[in-house]
């Protein structure tokens, strides 16, 4: 499940430091040494950077029309200078690019900006007096628009034609290329959004941050920073009216962007990010009370390549493996034998540690070309997650299939791989789903709790299966009937909302009287305010990005399991958000 | 003029990857190639953007035609892309 708008800035309790956010927001200003402004959007990953503020390199809205033009000649010369100058720069980017998909497009786009055909016609209709962004753009048009007809993948590349156009346009104006600026200096980069090409030329030394003004959770930008380590926010309307040079913070864990930081906010914000980096540090062992009541902390990741560097000796396992990322972004779904590789590489990754799957997590507002989704009115009720086997069938069997072969391929314990399905609303769907996936050979089956349905029905549901895991997010925005994207009901989707307290210590009383594992794998994991509360709900795992881990793990090992139960009673017995925090931390 | 008609053997058609490498192979030729699909226009094979728009995937019959001349440059040609789309390019292990 994406992550949705940070309710609360409450992953930085460690420090007791809130940062002011938009007019209108409740704020705690117990420590206040607010900013000037602030921007919110959706934080993506951990971590606050303080630097100036750089915009992606933007073209001007073209004049309606051409203009005539006089030296048809110079023109021409000028528009295929432009289409040279932006195949070797996309042809210079694929040899970069790290990553061979990413190569591929880059590849292909640098052939499209050479292709002598395209070349011709822009020519063509300089011949005609137009002048070259003018002849650019309808040469572009017409390829762009036989492509959209052709549909399917055809028509995705479609999307790309537009990026390489403005690129030459760019090039014809003497403007700077849209792409990834270079100021000389460390900086945030704030855009609209990102495309691959641009982010395959971004430089960790250099940019330290990402905002963008558009894009979810689930943006190319957002998957970019969750790999590159980068604190992010994404769909953060107003950056982009952001002066370049302005200095500004990035908070991703809060979701929010100060702008005009002073020097004495900028020394507070570093102090807090060299306490977050100690407390990165100082925390060992597995996760647990002080009193050693064990509470694992699992890691989410959408591929092994999630795992690098963080699979140490502390290493629990993986609480959330979201298989969409393979089937994102292409025409056909990957084969069996793709399914099987990129599985078994998760696997082997978390070195014998568990590593729970989720099966397909797809709907009509995270569509897949080739499930063919009908639009939906309201997609969040409609087909998605393990209702998509209702339609196709084949692609949850193949998964199932592809996941067991893995477990084999990778010789790893079958009791260390499990296997859950999202968005399960009944005991008789966890059933079946359970059945289907231990025939498939499968040991250890879950469903995940996003329903308020299944959660009021847990422990019918746990007995069909094996353990629960509770998507917070899904569960708050289904419980207080509130869109995740709606920024101005995210009071609604505080994760301290009594009834969404109510439902997760229902799930967890579930587990105590079956004695099977409920963990938690939704945005409320990572909070370390939470974290005790849940651990005295009686919650067993909590699933977290890797830099979330420690503050998580050092919230846990702070109180004993007693104290956690105290501060689990006076959380429930809260009855509003704000109480709930105020009386458990 | 030589004409050859062959059926696109690669698992993606003629997108992506096969794409690239049919493309490149077909630019770097002395001769200019022209690619045909029924009912739709020739394009010249060394046009990424006019091969994309054809839109043939696998099994898709499409047809190679260049001037003839003397030294046998458009048959050979003709033959060494029609080859390249014989072949299931999805498979192959280069490094186009």
């Amino acid at each position: 499940m994406p992550d949705p708008p940070a309710a609360s800035p409450s992953g930085y309790s460690v420090t007791g430091t809130v940062i002011a956010a938009e007019p209108g927001t409740p704020v705690d200003r117990t420590n206040a040494t607010t900013a000037a402004a602030s921007l919110r959007g959706i934080g993506v990953g951990a971590g606050i950077v303080v630097a100036p503020l750089v915009r992606m390199g933007r073209l001007p809205d073209l004049p309606a029309s051409s203009h005539a033009v006089a030296d048809c000649p110079a023109e021409a010369a000028a528009a295929r200078h432009a289409l040279d100058t932006v195949a070797t720069d996309l042809a210079a980017r694929s040899e970069r690019a790290g990553d061979p998909a990413a190569a591929a497009i880059l590849d292909a786009l640098s052939m499209i900006a050479g292709d002598p055909e395209l070349a011709d016609q822009v020519e063509g209709l300089i011949d005609a007096r137009t002048d070259a962004p003018h002849a650019l753009t309808q040469a572009f048009e017409v390829y762009r628009e036989m492509l959209a007809e052709a549909g399917g993948y055809l028509a995705e590349r479609a999307q790309d034609l537009a990026d390489v156009r403005d690129r030459a346009i760019a090039v014809v104006l003497g403007l700077t290329m849209p792409g990834v600026p270079d100021p000389g200096h460390p900086f945030v980069l704030a855009a609209d959004d990102l495309s691959p090409a641009d982010t395959s030329g971004i430089d960790t030394t250099t940019v330290l941050a990402l905002v963008t003004e558009s894009g979810g959770p689930t943006s190319h930008t957002a998957i970019l920073a969750r790999a590159l380590g980068l604190p992010c926010v994404v769909a953060c309307p107003g950056i982009l009216t952001v002066a370049d040079g302005t200095l500004v913070a990035v908070d991703a864990a809060a979701g929010v962007v100060e702008l005009d930081v002073t020097p004495e906010r900028q020394a507070e914000l570093e102090q807090r990010s060299a306490e977050l980096a100690a407390a990165l540090h100082a925390v060992a062992g597995p996760g647990g009370t002080a009193d050693g009541h064990a509470v694992e902390l699992l890691h989410n990741v959408g591929a092994a390549a999630d795992l690098d560097g963080s699979v140490g000796e502390h290493f629990e396992g993986v609480g959330l493996f979201r298989t969409e990322l393979l089937f994102l972004d292409r025409s056909d779904p990957p084969s069996f034998d793709e399914q099987v590789g990129a599985y078994a590489a998760v696997l082997r990754a978390a070195a014998g540690r568990k590593v729970v799957v989720r099966t397909l997590d797809a709907g009509a507002d995270k569509p897949l070309p080739f499930l063919a989704m009908k639009a939906e009115p309201n997609p969040a009720l409609g087909v998605r997650g393990l209702r998509i086997s209702r339609q196709s069938p084949e692609v949850l069997d193949e998964q199932l299939a592809a996941l067991a072969a893995a477990v084999l391929a990778a010789g790893v314990a079958d009791a260390k791989a499990w296997v859950m399905a999202p968005m399960v609303a009944t005991a008789g769907e966890a059933a079946a789903f359970a059945e289907r996936a231990r025939a498939a050979g499968l040991g250890r089956v879950g469903v995940m709790v996003e329903i308020p349905a299944a959660a009021l029905r847990a422990t019918e549901i746990l007995a069909e299966v094996d353990f629960l895991s509770i998507g917070t997010n899904d569960l708050a925005q289904y419980t207080l009937a509130a869109d995740r994207m709606a920024a101005e009901l995210a009071d609604l989707l505080d994760p301290w909302q009594p009834a969404l307290l109510d439902l997760i210590a229902r799930c967890a009383a579930a587990g105590r009287e079956l004695g099977k594992p409920v963990g938690i794998c939704g945005e409320s994991a990572a909070d370390p305010a939470l974290a005790p509360v849940f651990a005295g709900m009686g919650i067993t795992s909590l699933s977290m990005s890797a830099r979330a881990v420690p503050l998580v793990a050092h919230a846990l090992a702070t109180h004993t399991l007693a104290e956690c139960q105290d501060l689990a009673a006076r959380a429930l017995s809260a009855g509003s958000p704000e109480a709930a925090r105020r009386a458990a931390t | 003029m030589i004409e050859r008609t062959v059926t696109v053997a690669s698992a993606s058609g003629l997108h992506a990857r096969p794409a690239r490498i049919f493309v490149k192979a077909a630019a770097a030729l002395p001769v200019d190639v022209l690619l045909a699909v029924e009912g739709k226009k020739p394009v010249k094979a060394g046009s990424m953007l006019g091969v994309l728009t054809l839109g043939a995937t696998q099994g898709t019959e499409v047809t190679l035609s260049a001037e003839d001349d003397a030294e046998g440059a458009g048959r050979a040609a003709v033959d060494e892309l029609a080859e390249l789309l014989a072949t299931d390019l999805d498979a192959v292990e280069t490094d186009a």
